[in-house]
């Protein structure tokens, strides 16, 4: 009884972690070339609007996937003009396109679905052989594909940022860009890379909401997952890895939420809702000193010929 | 002299212009994305509700609470920390103010009511003071604090609605519609135009507007604040303890959105219920940018945005467009304003621009 709730717990948070993952190092090659990007929630719930409308209407989720990239890819491009050729305050940006994305998808919902309908969109699979092992094939090989591939990504991420020459100009532009520009990068440039590119994990990762995890779209479907990604970049220390314990340990925290109310525990719901962003919050105060490791330039536009 | 500061202003000015116009154009693009046709739909957005005494009443009803959101978010602002809890703390202080309303139903009005008020302000100050202690002590940004203190606000604003302080007539009647029990009349703000909704609260929120203009331009402290937000080392230099001033400027951020909840509560609902705030705490951020983080820019301010979400419910009606498009349009309309910032900043740039429209010219033949 037990040994099932715990399994059950621990095969329904993996799952959950896929979104806050792929929005979560996105979000992480913004900070690391110094763009804070708050935007991510606004993008999640446009990806996760544009990916249900495609699969709805076309039937793929493939197109629905990419489609939701490309909204992502969009929205990013607006955010890198506010915020690097308009030098405009991050963190304000962040909400106004977080509201963009609100606003939008709620407004296009009404007006092209109307009301809540569900899509087959992507199932789980289980592994041959490997699905069948008792407990580690429960947990690890039935799960959708974006799962892998999210998690895919926490070493390919690390690769790329730390063992490739644009890694290394990510890293130069966001801890150092006035050095970066006299070495002949271009900071601009790389910021724009950067935030299209984070954009378009979110936009993937809202489209993993609607299409993979609920097969559902509803407004504000995200319910903050956005937010709680840049937490979870904090928490990470800016670290693929970091960030994958960080999504692992706040999924888990969700499941048992959940499996709290799935056991009938006498627990009012809301307070159960609470949990996650009072984790949020808990982590955020636990890990103030690591923000000492952030990006130095997080948040500081680039002026050229300017001496901060 | 004079004419330099007038096409200082005329820059200004049409910096602001060009950016809400923009904001606007790649709004009429998503209205047509949601099948609209943009121009019948501003149309009606800006001009039907100040056709008759319904919309320009409802305007003001509106510009009350936006006012309030408005002037704390530029005192936070102001002293450097952004705060974007005010969703949350509209709904702390109105549920603390809906709780000292009901509990003594019977005192005066003159006394019931400051009463409301302080016990609203002070439900928002603390949901804003936790953002601000944990930013000024533990360096958590406070934007994702706030945010989060958004969602547990809703949660708890809920969770009491629905359960300890739900109207007895909804259980009696098994209706449950989560919702407090109407208040005594004595917590009624007054209507002050017959067969209107519109109440005292905007009076209030005018009056507040400009003690908190008094307060940050006028006094020691709010200098102080203002020193803090703009240069945190420097101020630091004049002995101002800047960490102290952080929690100060969030108590107050929070108490202005909380006094927001208050005006709902006693001004249009007389209850406490689920849709007290209507996304107050976002477009109190778009108040508090378009209005320059002024309080007497606040007033005009809060008025246009009421006029664009009344104007955003009429379309809905007879153009069918969802209102929540005000909420897409409100986030272009930030992107544009800090998108516009770099025109005011950037020296040379600026100097390039009014050159080119021929402003500064005649400023300096004056001037010489």
């Amino acid at each position: 009884m037990i040994l099932d709730f715990i399994i059950g717990i621990i095969s329904a948070g993996i799952p959950l972690a896929a979104p806050l993952l792929l929005a979560g190092l996105g979000e992480m090659f913004n900070q690391r070339a110094g763009v804070f990007n708050l935007g991510v929630e606004g993008i999640m719930l446009m990806g996760a609007f544009v990916g249900f409308l495609v699969v709805l209407t076309v039937g793929s989720p493939i197109l629905g996937l990419l489609a939701a990239i490309a909204v992502g890819a969009l929205m990013g491009l607006l955010m890198a003009v506010v915020t690097v050729k308009f030098k405009a305050q991050q963190g304000i940006s962040g909400i106004g396109l977080f509201m963009l994305g609100w606003g939008l998808s709620g407004t296009l919902f009404r007006v092209y679905i109307g009301g809540i309908t569900s899509i087959t969109g992507i199932k789980p699979f289980s592994f041959p052989l490997l699905g069948k092992i008792p407990i580690i094939g429960e947990i690890f090989f039935q799960n959708n594909i974006l799962v892998y591939i999210a998690f895919l990504l926490v070493p390919i991420s690390w690769y790329v940022l730390n063992k490739t020459a644009w890694g290394l100009k990510v890293r130069a532009v966001g801890t150092n860009p006035q050095a970066a520009d006299t070495l002949g990068i271009k900071v601009e440039r790389i910021r724009f890379q950067c935030i299209i590119l984070g954009s378009m994990m979110a936009g993937l990762a809202g489209a993993y909401l609607s299409i993979a995890q609920t097969h559902i779209f509803a407004d504000n479907i995200t319910a903050g997952r956005g937010f709680i990604a840049v937490a979870l970049v904090y928490f990470g220390r800016w670290k693929p890895a970091g960030i994958m314990w960080g999504t692992l340990l706040f999924s888990l925290a969700h499941a048992l939420q959940r499996s709290i109310q799935v056991y009938g525990i006498n627990f009012p719901y809301e307070i159960a809702v609470i949990i996650p962003y009072l984790l949020v919050i808990v982590v955020l105060a636990l890990s103030y000193k690591s923000q000492l490791l952030g990006p130095v330039a997080l948040g500081k536009p680039f002026i050229r010929g300017s001496r901060e | 002299m004079k004419k330099k500061l007038y096409s200082e202003a005329i820059y200004r000015l049409l910096i602001i212009v060009i950016a809400v116009f923009s904001a606007l154009f790649v709004g009429a693009i998503l209205l047509l994305i949601a099948k609209t046709n943009p121009l019948t739909a501003y149309y009606v957005m800006f001009t039907e509700p100040l056709s008759g005494k319904f919309g320009l009443t409802e305007i003001l009803v509106r510009a009350a609470p936006l006012m309030l959101v408005g002037l704390g978010i530029a005192i936070s602002f102001r002293s450097g920390i952004i705060n974007i809890g005010g969703e949350g703390q509209i709904l702390i202080g109105a549920i603390f103010g809906t709780f000292i309303a009901l509990t003594f139903p019977d005192l005066p009005p003159y006394i019931l009511l400051p009463l409301v008020f302080i016990a609203s302000f002070i439900g928002g100050a603390i949901w804003g003071g936790i953002a601000g202690w944990m930013k000024a002590y533990l360096s958590v940004n406070e934007i994702l604090s706030t945010i989060m203190l958004n969602y547990i606000a809703f949660q708890v604003y809920m969770f009491l609605i629905r359960g300890p302080m739900i109207d007895p007539k909804e259980v009696a009647y098994g209706t449950g519609v989560p919702q407090t029990a109407l208040l005594s009349k004595n917590a009624w703000l007054t209507r002050i135009i017959p067969a209107s909704r519109l109440h005292a609260g905007i009076i209030v929120a005018v009056v507040l507007a400009i003690l908190v203009y008094i307060f940050l331009w006028k006094t020691t402290i709010g200098y102080k604040l203002r020193a803090a937000g703009a240069e945190a080392k420097a101020a630091k230099y004049i002995g101002v303890n800047v960490k102290n001033y952080l929690v100060l400027a969030m108590l107050l951020s929070g108490g202005f959105a909380g006094m927001a909840g208050a005006i709902e509560v006693c001004g249009v609902h007389h209850r406490a219920l689920e849709s007290i705030s209507a996304g107050y705490g976002f477009s109190g951020i778009v108040v508090a940018l378009f209005g320059g983080l002024h309080p007497l820019g606040i007033i005009p301010a809060s008025a246009v945005f009421g006029l664009l979400i009344v104007g955003a419910d009429m379309m809905q009606r007879s153009v069918t467009v969802p209102a929540s498009i005000i909420l897409a349009i409100q986030g272009l309309i930030i992107l544009a304003i800090v998108s516009s910032q770099i025109f005011f900043s950037n020296i040379g740039l600026k100097e390039k621009i009014m050159i080119k429209l021929k402003l500064m010219k005649s400023g300096d033949k004056d001037d010489t």
